[in-house]
């Protein structure tokens, strides 16, 4: 499946949802399926800085994929966390530097976009691309 | 005056507001207050009928400007109980305040002197010492807090000395609430011959403050706290303190004669107001202090209080809910943790049901790191919020744990 097949079966995923506490028990359900992520990961190195609640994001690149690992001290962070991985996990840095980020607006999570949330999502997701295009150079 | 929180609220256009789809429960208050329709139309009248440059020009509208300028500073005088209008220095707000008086004291103190200042210090309030220090070689003492959240005044009375020569604290903590004993540390501060700065960006809203009865040598205060605009605020200082230091800021309005080979400053409060102010800031400032004696500092105070209680005991109903500095001498403000919950969490969702609280550190980390946690929910209260609006909020912290937890 493409990164813009899962984006849009997410998008699908939730415009079933009535409300928001809907959406967000999808999210803290999907936060419980994250992968762990080893505690010696959440170091200096791997931390994305955001006032409110830390985040760590690690990235190998293995047979021309890259796969992440990262997670939050905010459960709802994590389930944010969750669906970054569900579209960017195990993609090609061209896949990941092509692809568009507006599917955050259409599942109703604009609000955690906003720089001023600090929640690290803007970040998360610019460190994301930032990998991508490391990783391409190699 | 009898205190009608519903006929106050109809004065804060804001109130009116919807947030996804719920009406504003505002208890951020400890960020910034609201502003009510006098302090929002006062702005607006000064830009329609009498917009010009203060102290300078001779015609009418300047004049206009001028006199209601100054007469905004005669209030805060008033208000804050100030021995001379000079003495009052309007700035951008408290940082801007405790810039001038630590760069004022750079060349007053040596490296042999020390400077103390509280546990319970915003980031903000750190650095222009920290700057002071790197430039006069000082040392930097710091006054521990207790497992309340409070002031160790023993710790202090031993770390105070001859060599002390400036005690800075906030009267009270923006994370916490707790007032600070100020009055004491004063007194021990001026024994040693020390000069003490207040930083009231979070006393001044909540009751009056007596600057001649403190007897404090340095004070300021925001106005965006006290239901005026934002970047706008005070600096009291003695004036034989401000005679003293030197200005922060070169520029015009400061100087009462430029050669090129030297400058000579004006008088106070002008020698630290350089360039054109915040004019209509400054005027919105003064309608925002009338608006509130208007409606009374003691009924502010005792309406706020009565407030705290009453949340204190509904949230100490929550399982696991902890507070932090839970302390009797405090104002109407609450910082808390649900154990196992992110602070980020809970100020998430209770956004979703139109309550907004401040989540985080406060910038306040030395504290948060004192007490081992990544940040709290602060509630803060003041005389617009309601008992209903405690109910909404208990009842929105409850949905919030059964969803997280």
């Amino acid at each position: 499946m493409t990164i813009e097949n899962l984006q849009q079966n997410l998008i699908q995923d939730f415009s079933f949802f009535e409300d928001w506490t809907q959406r967000y028990e999808y999210m803290i359900e999907l936060s419980k399926g994250l992968e762990k992520m080893d505690v010696q990961m959440k170091n200096d190195k791997n931390i994305i800085k955001g006032c409110q609640s830390k985040v760590w994001l690690h990235a190998e690149f293995n047979e021309g994929k890259i796969k992440f690992l990262a997670d939050s001290e905010a459960i709802i962070t994590r389930g944010i966390i969750a669906i970054l991985l569900i579209i960017f996990n195990n993609r090609t840095p061209k896949e990941i530097i092509e692809s568009d980020t507006n599917f955050i607006e259409k599942i109703g999570l604009k609000e955690h976009l906003s720089p001023n949330r600090a929640n690290g999502l803007y970040s998360m997701i610019k460190q994301i691309k930032f990998y991508a295009i490391a990783f391409s150079k190699k | 005056m009898s205190f009608d929180v519903n006929k106050i609220r109809s004065d804060f256009p804001i109130l009116k507001k919807k947030i996804n789809g719920k009406q504003l429960i505002y208890f951020d208050n400890a960020a910034t207050s609201q502003t009510p329709s006098c302090v929002i139309d006062s702005i607006s009248d000064y830009y329609k009928n009498y917009n010009s440059n203060i102290h300078r020009g001779v015609h009418s509208l300047s004049e206009q400007a001028t006199e209601s300028y100054e007469d905004s500073r005669e209030k805060i005088r008033a208000h804050f109980n100030a021995k001379h209008k000079e003495e009052i220095i309007f700035t951008s707000g408290t940082t801007h305040s405790i810039n001038i008086v630590s760069n004022g004291f750079v060349k007053l103190i040596g490296k042999d002197d020390e400077i103390i200042v509280s546990g319970l210090e915003h980031h903000s309030n750190i650095v222009p010492w920290q700057m002071m220090c790197e430039k006069n070689n000082a040392k930097l003492n710091v006054i521990p807090i207790n497992d309340d959240g409070e002031l160790d005044l023993d710790e202090f009375k031993k770390i105070v000395s001859k060599k002390t020569k400036i005690v800075f604290l906030n009267h009270v903590s923006n994370a916490l609430g707790i007032i600070n004993p100020i009055e004491e540390i004063i007194k021990l501060s001026h024994k040693n011959g020390a000069y003490v700065l207040i930083d009231g960006a979070q006393s001044a809203a909540h009751f009056k403050i007596d600057l001649q009865h403190l007897d404090v040598d340095f004070f300021t205060a925001s106005a965006h706290k006290l239901c005026g605009p934002t970047g706008i605020g005070f600096l009291y200082g003695k004036k034989e303190l401000l005679n003293k230091i030197d200005p922060l800021m070169g520029g015009g309005e400061m100087i009462s004669d430029v050669t090129f080979e030297k400058t000579s400053y004006a008088d106070l409060p002008h020698k630290f107001e350089a360039g054109t102010p915040n004019i209509s800031g400054v005027i919105a400032f003064g309608v925002a202090i009338d608006y509130l004696n208007k409606i009374g500092f003691e009924n502010i105070e005792k309406y706020e209080l009565q407030l705290l209680d009453y949340a204190t005991t509904k949230l100490k109903k929550i399982d696991g809910l902890k507070i932090y500095g839970d302390v009797k001498n405090k104002t109407s403000v609450i910082s808390f943790n649900i154990i196992g919950i992110h602070s980020y969490d809970i100020g998430s969702i209770l956004d979703k049901y139109g309550v907004a609280v401040r989540t985080g550190q406060h910038c306040a980390q030395p504290i948060m790191d004192y007490f081992n946690i990544p940040g709290t929910v602060r509630v803060s209260f003041s005389f617009l919020n309601t008992f209903d609006e405690i109910d909404i909020l208990y009842e929105a912290l409850v949905k919030a744990k059964s969803m997280l937890s």
